[in-house]
């Protein structure tokens, strides 16, 4: 299986060529890219398919090494991996596809494909990652491209600093994960994956490794307190939020977890830590997504609110939930988000309440974006159904009652909001934006129909997938009825809410919001979260730490050096008094030292 | 005798400045030229060292030695270790490059190349001195040409500049020239041979206060913190090849002397004193920072973020450990590649915006793609992205400073994600933002200006996606250090 060395260095390839000549060739580049990305799938589905034979491929080579400080590049593939490689490969060839036609007048086309196919590469890089090292290499540059695809269109100041927002946040994050490695490394002299898990790690040590690393985790994967970054990244060009900002990389946090579950498991406080960061996250972000009216806000924070449930899986124990709901979640959210892509490219705005009857319009989108909302919403038989339904049946299972019961609240609270969604723009009468819609050129729909069959179908493995995915030990789902049926009503009351207030107009929404009036100020500004950091960072360490210190800087050390210069100059001034030319005065010092010295050899002689 | 490769090094700018110095000063071309072939002749020579280098037998390598003045242990003596190598080949690319960028000088240009050369001369003669006396006087040479640099070609406020930064340095150079004194005095080895004097024995309480004194007097070159504000406004008033080389070589100076001199003869001085200087370097790191973050000069910017790096060069020697001292180096060479580019694109940018303020700026990237990409990649060096060789050298001083000092390694870790914080903010607003007529006349890089931004960029490169081909070289000179010192691998 050496061939799985090419999974992620082919995408490399394709970004140097493009970085280099890509302008010279425009259109082309994206073919290139493509090409490069399929061949990359391929491969990674041939090696999931040999993992599903039983085989597992490790190799590693060195990178540098001071005496036995070594630290390597090495990849290794095992059930995790090889499904991670798939999901990972095959959004990114039907994003790359879709984008032809989403980004065919922007004028840095060939740039745009140069950094999907880098972030591409690096994210499959982090799957097969054997170490710690490598894997934090990857996670770093997916965050540089995460920075430069959110910041495409530089001009507009909102895009340029919702960049700048995306990349130090998640960077907060990053701190915690590399003093996680280090501390991991002095204790078990490696950076090697399987050699860390393998070692004894005792329980503090365990607990404050665990809760590092998923400081790190919290960043990439937007949850509670930094979440903050990933609505603004919807400035980005939106088929790079869908593989970027929804299916892939912002689930590398949940990836992280799962790859070093063995530490978490060392470690209940640090799995309580998990489940509780993602039960507020996914439902807080569920509660903001309900006030919002952009469609890719929405998304966003719906993005947020599902990775806390993939979070919540993982800290009530249940490592195959977490990554059942990741696999099942890529696909549901790249549809969305794709299909979100082609309702913005045809009626120029985001705002849901400037559309309106879309379905008539655009078929396709409208009902491939309806069957992904189902099964967001967990409608019965759809991905969404079985992988959600896993994580609240582990987490009643683990006695976490309170996570349990914000986890069925969400998802009455996600369908709600779906649904909201669906109704607004794809029913109703057609506003103006939408007078004018058109259904998007083939090469845009056809993912949103590749994408519909793993919408559905993907979670019909439920029963084999915790065998497969859980360390190779047999892990089956298991169901509690009454579990199930709770969360579909939950399920069916969101929709059947947001049939009523915005399909047959039960009630005003606007009445509503008036009679929850500070609930729904609270929500519209985001619980005053990012006011705070607002506050916190502009007006607290830009304005005034930072201009405190820059004052102080050249006000006090500065002068206090230039003090020094003058005392010395100074010193020169008066001293120079001395020498005043005077033959008188040098006589009378001569004669006075001369005394001096005379009367010191006198005292010596008696 | 082999070759003399290190005097050839050291000589080839020497000779250049003779020759400039006898060519008419109409023709700028023939001038230009010979600065560049001169320094292009020490680029390849250490280039040559670091290849050469045997790094199975460590230890000093192409020696020479000529005595001079035998009675008090003065001779010309010449040599190359694992952590020198990579200084004089920073050197190399850093005055290279800076006589390239240097070509749209048009004022004084044959003045202009002898002190550009001159300072090099210094630099190079410093890193390959077995003998203090000589490093002194190199140490010496690398200062004073700055004066005239700044004082002529200066801009903005450049006489206050020209004399903080010249006093201020010279200030340093006092309390350096009295620890050698003093260790010549105490040692009673009547010599100033480095090596002699590491050898002998010294009282805990000499070691002590002249590792002090030494660490104080290289720390003014190092930036160490309180005295690192001749940085931010020299920097501001130096023409763009003074600032390339006073930040990418003259604080290496610095640095270097505190591990050559102080730690490699005041072993025992350095274990007890580097617990102190190891929480100015965290002040270093932070405090710079945070200062960054307040500016609004271009230059300034730059200038503060030396002073954060350099923090984490002085915290790395701090740990006395292998690895520790290995990142310090690594950062020396690291910090000087990425810092020389980023005024060589400060200078590239005023030179035809004429202005350095920040908030006049905005919206270049359209115009200026190249000279954005060059500037992003060295931002990301910066912060330490991996794939840069700022990743790799950040890493291992981090690595080795959490053994000896775990408080102040987080700190430090959390002082230098702050430089995100200042990159991005000048990316944004420099570069990104909405495009403006005022700068409709901007050109982008040429292929000739291109050539140094190749480099320098190269190098961060290079030497982050390969960084074991200079850590197998450092690691060897780090490795003599630290046993010296009595700190372990981590």
């Amino acid at each position: 299986m050496t061939y799985v060395w090419l999974i992620p260095l082919i995408p490399v390839l394709a970004f140097i060529v493009l970085t280099f000549v890509g302008r010279k060739f425009s259109k082309a580049s994206a073919y290139f890219a493509i090409a490069c990305t399929v061949v990359a799938m391929v491969l990674s589905y041939v090696a999931f398919f040999s993992v599903l034979g039983g085989s597992s491929f490790h190799q590693a080579f060195k990178w540098f090494s001071i005496s036995s400080f070594k630290v390597a590049v090495g990849v290794s593939v095992d059930s995790l991996s090889a499904l991670m490689l798939i999901i990972v490969a095959t959004v990114s060839v039907l994003v790359q596809v879709y984008s032809i036609g989403y980004m065919e007048e922007e004028d840095r086309f060939s740039w745009y494909y140069a950094v999907v196919s880098l972030f591409t590469a690096a994210m499959l890089g982090l799957v097969l990652a054997d170490n710690f090292i490598l894997f934090y290499s990857c996670w770093e540059l997916m965050g540089l491209c995460s920075y430069l695809l959110i910041g495409y269109w530089y001009e507009k100041p909102e895009a340029s600093s919702a960049a700048k927002k995306a990349f130090i946040v998640t960077r907060i994050g990053d701190i915690g994960l590399l003093v996680g490695i280090i501390i991991l490394y002095i204790t078990t002299k490696s950076f090697n994956f399987n050699t860390v898990f393998s070692t004894h790690i005792g329980g503090g040590i365990a607990t404050a490794s665990a809760i590092l690393l998923f400081f790190g985790a919290m960043g990439k994967s937007a949850q509670f307190p930094l979440h903050v970054w990933l609505p603004y990244a919807m400035e980005g060009p939106t088929p790079a939020s869908a593989l970027i900002h929804a299916a892939t990389m912002v689930a590398a946090g949940v990836y992280l977890v799962a790859r070093t579950y063995p530490i978490f498991q060392a470690s209940p406080t640090a799995l309580n830590v998990v489940a509780i960061i993602g039960a507020i996250s996914a439902i807080g972000a569920a509660l903001m997504a309900v006030v919002q009216n952009d469609i890719k806000r929405i998304l966003a924070y719906c993005t947020i609110s599902q990775l806390g449930y993939m979070m919540i899986g993982l800290g009530v124990g249940s490592l195959t939930a977490g990554i059942f709901h990741l696999m099942t979640h890529a696909f549901f959210k790249a549809l969305l988000f794709l299909g979100s892509g082609c309702v913005i490219h045809a009626c120029h705005t985001n705002d849901i309440f400037e559309m309106g009857g879309l379905s008539k319009k655009m078929k396709i989108t409208s009902w491939t974006f309806i069957i992904a909302s189902l099964s967001v919403a967990g409608f019965p038989g759809l991905a969404g159904f079985f992988s959600k339904d896993e994580i609240i049946t582990a987490a009643f299972k683990s006695g976490n009652y309170v996570i349990f019961a914000l986890a069925l609240i969400t998802a009455f609270l996600t369908s709600f909001y779906m649904f909201r969604l669906c109704f607004v723009a794809f029913f109703g009468e057609t506003k103006v934006k939408a007078k004018k819609a058109q259904e998007a050129p083939l090469s845009m729909t056809i993912p949103l129909i590749i994408l519909v069959i793993p919408s559905i179908a993907a979670g019909w493995v439920a029963f084999s997938f915790g065998n497969f995915i859980y360390f190779k030990h047999p892990h089956a789902a298991e169901m509690n009825i009454l579990v199930m049926i709770a969360s579909v009503a939950m399920g069916l009351l969101g929709i059947v809410l947001a049939w009523g207030i915005y399909y047959r107009n039960w009630i005003s929404d606007e009445e509503i919001s008036r009679k929850i009036g500070p609930v729904h100020a609270l929500l519209e500004n985001k619980f005053y979260v990012d006011s705070i950091y607002s506050f916190l960072a502009h007006k607290v360490m830009i304005d005034g730490i930072c201009s405190g210190f820059a004052w102080a800087d050249m006000k006090i050390i500065n002068r206090g050096i230039d003090g020094i210069a003058q005392l010395i100059n100074w010193i020169g001034k008066e001293l120079r008094l001395a020498e005043s030319g005077g033959l008188d005065n040098y006589t009378l010092i001569t004669f006075g030292c001369l005394a001096l010295i005379m009367f010191y050899l006198l005292t010596l002689i008696f | 005798m082999a070759f003399p490769i290190l005097s050839f090094i050291i000589l080839a700018p020497l000779v250049g400045v003779l020759a400039i110095a006898v060519i008419p000063k109409q023709k700028l071309l023939a001038i230009r030229s010979t600065a560049a072939a001169a320094t292009f002749v020490s680029l390849a020579g250490s280039v040559l060292i670091c290849v050469l280098y045997d790094r199975v037998a460590g230890g000093m390598q192409f020696i020479e030695k000529l005595s001079w003045i035998h009675s008090i242990g003065i001779s010309y003596s010449l040599g190359v270790d694992g952590i020198s190598c990579p200084m004089v080949l920073l050197t190399g690319i850093v005055i290279f490059t800076g006589v390239l960028v240097s070509w749209s000088i048009n004022e004084r240009v044959k003045q202009f190349f002898i002190n550009l050369l001159l300072l090099s001369v210094g630099a190079f003669g410093v890193f390959c001195s077995r003998n203090l006396f000589f490093f002194f006087l190199f140490y010496e040479i690398a200062v004073l040409p700055m004066f005239l640099l700044i004082s002529v070609w200066g801009s903005g406020d450049k006489y206050y500049g020209a004399y903080k930064l010249t006093l201020q340095k010279i200030g340093g150079s006092v309390l350096v020239f009295i620890g050698i004194l003093a260790l010549y005095a105490v040692s009673g080895q009547n010599t100033f041979d480095i090596a002699t004097l590491s050898r002998a024995e010294y009282l805990i309480s000499v070691q002590k206060i002249l590792f002090l004194v030494l660490c104080l007097g290289f720390g003014v070159l190092a930036l160490l913190w309180p005295l690192h504000t001749w940085a931010p406004i020299g920097h501001a008033a130096a023409p763009t090849a003074a600032s390339m080389f006073l930040a990418g070589v003259s604080m290496k100076m610095g640095a270097y002397g505190i591990l050559r001199v102080a730690i490699g003869i005041l072993p025992e001085g350095a274990k007890a004193i580097m617990p102190y200087i190891a929480v100015l370097a965290i002040i270093n790191v932070v405090y710079g920072a945070i200062v960054a973050m307040a500016q609004t000069d271009f230059k300034y910017i730059v200038g503060y973020s030396s002073v954060s790096h350099m923090g984490l060069v002085i915290l790395g020697l701090a740990t006395l450990n292998w690895v520790g001292i290995s990142g310090a180096v690594f950062q020396m060479f690291s910090h000087g590649v990425m810092t020389a580019a980023l005024f060589a694109l400060v200078g590239f940018v005023y030179g035809q915006t004429h202005t350095r303020d920040i908030r006049e700026l905005g919206g270049l990237a359209a115009k200026l793609p190249i000279i954005t990409g060059v500037f992003v990649l060295a931002g990301l060096t910066s912060l330490g992205l991996p794939g840069t060789s700022g990743f790799v050298a950040e890493f291992l001083v981090f690595m080795g400073a959490f053994k000896a000092y775990k408080v102040i390694t987080v700190l430090a870790i959390i002082g230098s994600a702050l430089t995100a914080v200042y990159v991005l903010r000048v990316v944004r607003k420099v570069f990104y933002g909405p495009v403006s007529k005022k700068w409709e006349n901007l050109n982008d890089a040429t292929a000739f200006e291109m050539v140094p931004l190749l480099i320098l960029t190269g190098a961060q490169i290079f030497f982050g996606i390969h960084p074991g081909a200079l850590v197998s070289l450092i690691n060897i000179g780090a490795k003599a250090v630290a046993v010296k010192a009595g700190g372990g691998l981590l």
